[in-house]
């Protein structure tokens, strides 16, 4: 454990110091401060819009993060070489991996609870209430997908070559499955035969990101929040599906020579 | 009669490697490797670039699986990352996590080896002072200079006081006053007693400071023993018994030259 925490430790070091955050952090603030401050034909429901730009915003900012930060961990330990003084001490390779998903995981979360103070802030100065509750499923709920995200760039690590790869590859799938996972059942019932049964069983495969994305629904449009039940069952979902993956990325690692 | 074990030992060590330029589509970096090295000794670990000393390394290391054969560091077999517990490793120019200090490079590796808090301030300060890093440590490492940061990496490979220090080619791309200093260290901890294995291309340097070396040449052991034994046998220095060990004959090269010149 203590092996995994001093992992972990280094990557957060790294975070809050490159630039990264601090960028990306800055883009959304002023982005959503300018577009705050244009009164279009004094329609009373601007600050909906405002906040549904921001959360998007938030949520690309956020993939960007977690995406850039995880993709580049291996690749860098092995360009730089510091893998093998790391590897050459009583380090197991999954210790490794687990640190690295710990320290990025972490690390998102922060940058994520920045982000979304930022958004309550920008939510409060306009409807002049804060439905803290809301905002917290939303942050953990938000926070929990990017779980199964990081998980997903970390054995894209493994299996890619670059990191920019990874990175591209990565965010055109989490992208995808926000936008589209969804509606594939619906494909589905409309295809005939072995592509429909193909098309159901991803369905039922993809992380379903899109739950967390559905955050907008009670934040924006202030529909009922789901019940602790839903929100837990997300949340262990999540959880598991990143277990998968970083199952899948300590298989295909433990046994691969590095060579210096 | 008290028999002292090696702590470092291979037994037929076998290394293979796929490659589409060998024979049969195999390479074969190691041929059945047999090395002792004993608690105490500086081991020189020599042979021509493509020997087969990195893979050795490699192997002792947990980087790369042998093909057949084992080895062992404080007879641990190397498959398990408990045999590193009492190792400092030093890699051939390895540029360490630029944007930590050293301070905190070193307490991030002391963590793992769970060196107690108290204690870790003291190895931190102790080996910062042996590397002469001490002046630096509160400076990011992208800032130092090479010859800093090879100290900086054996800082990193003495946090734990390792009782086997493995070194590949730890003076490698450094200027004379690098190199001398980096001498001096191995020089010192072998005054105090540890082992240290270490390969390097510097065949007058490893005269100075190993008591028994190993000669590899296309991954095959040539020549182990004691320095003074192969230089007394070959009646030349270090370098010359060297090249005839591996079979480069100088004299057969140059003439070799001159006739197809002419």
């Amino acid at each position: 454990m203590n092996t995994i925490h001093a992992i972990a430790i280094v990557v957060l070091k790294e975070m809050i110091r490159r630039k990264d955050f601090y960028v990306l952090f800055i883009l959304t603030a002023l982005i959503t401060l300018l577009m705050g401050s244009i009164n279009i034909f004094n329609d009373a429901s601007i600050a909906g819009y405002l906040k549904e730009l921001a959360l998007l915003l938030v949520w690309i900012s956020s993939l960007v993060m977690a995406i850039t930060t995880t993709a580049r961990q291996l690749h860098a330990e092995k360009e730089l070489r510091t893998i093998f003084p790391l590897l050459a001490k009583p380090v197991s390779r999954a210790q490794l991996l687990l640190g690295k998903f710990a320290g990025c995981w972490i690390a998102c979360g922060l940058s994520l609870f920045v982000f979304y103070l930022f958004l309550g802030i920008v939510a409060a100065s306009r409807e002049q209430s804060l439905d803290v509750g809301a905002y917290t499923v939303a942050f953990l709920l938000h926070w929990g997908a990017l779980a199964v995200v990081v998980a997903m760039a970390l054995l894209g690590s493994v299996v890619f070559a670059a990191p920019s790869s990874n990175g591209t590859i990565c965010f055109i799938v989490a992208v995808g499955i926000l936008v589209l996972a969804r509606h594939l059942n619906t494909v589905a019932l409309q295809m005939d035969g072995v592509m429909g049964k193909i098309t159901y069983a991803i369905y039922y495969l993809l992380p379903r990101l899109d739950w967390a994305f559905s955050v907008r629904q009670f934040l924006i449009f202030h529909d009922p929040m789901p019940g602790f039940a839903v929100w837990a069952q997300a949340m262990l979902f999540y959880g598991s599906y990143s277990a998968l993956l970083i199952l899948a990325a300590w298989l295909l690692f433990r046994r691969r020579a590095l060579t210096t | 009669m008290n028999i002292v074990q090696p702590i470092l030992k291979t037994e037929n060590l076998r290394v293979e490697f796929r490659s589409k330029d060998a024979p049969g589509g195999v390479k074969v970096a190691l041929q059945g490797l047999n090395l002792a090295v004993f608690p105490g000794e500086v081991f020189g670990f020599l042979g021509p670039n493509g020997a087969g000393k990195t893979t050795t390394m490699n192997v002792l290391l947990g980087f790369v699986n042998a093909t057949g054969g084992d080895a062992f560091l404080f007879g641990e077999n190397v498959r398990d990352p408990i045999a590193r517990q009492r190792i400092g490793y030093l890699p051939e120019l390895t540029y360490y996590y630029k944007f930590l200090t050293a301070e905190e490079l070193l307490r991030f590796y002391a963590r793992i080896f769970n060196i107690p808090k108290a204690e870790r301030e003291k190895r931190i300060d102790a080996v910062l002072k042996l590397v002469e890093l001490d002046h630096a440590r509160k400076r990011q490492i992208k800032t130092y200079s090479k010859g800093m940061q090879q100290r900086a990496g054996l800082a990193q490979a003495l946090i734990n006081n390792p009782d086997l220090l493995i070194l590949d080619e730890p003076t490698s791309g450094l200027d004379p006053i690098g190199r001398m200093k980096v001498r001096e260290i191995i020089q010192r901890l072998k005054n105090e007693g540890k082992t240290v294995f270490f390969s390097s291309h510097e065949l007058g340097e490893v005269e100075t400071i190993c008591d028994r070396v190993a000669i590899l040449h296309q991954g095959e052991l040539k020549r182990e023993g004691r320095v003074a034994d192969i230089v007394r046998e070959y009646n030349c220095d270090l370098e010359q018994a060297f090249l005839r060990i591996i079979g480069f004959m100088p004299q057969a090269a140059d003439s070799a030259l001159v006739s197809k010149a002419a």
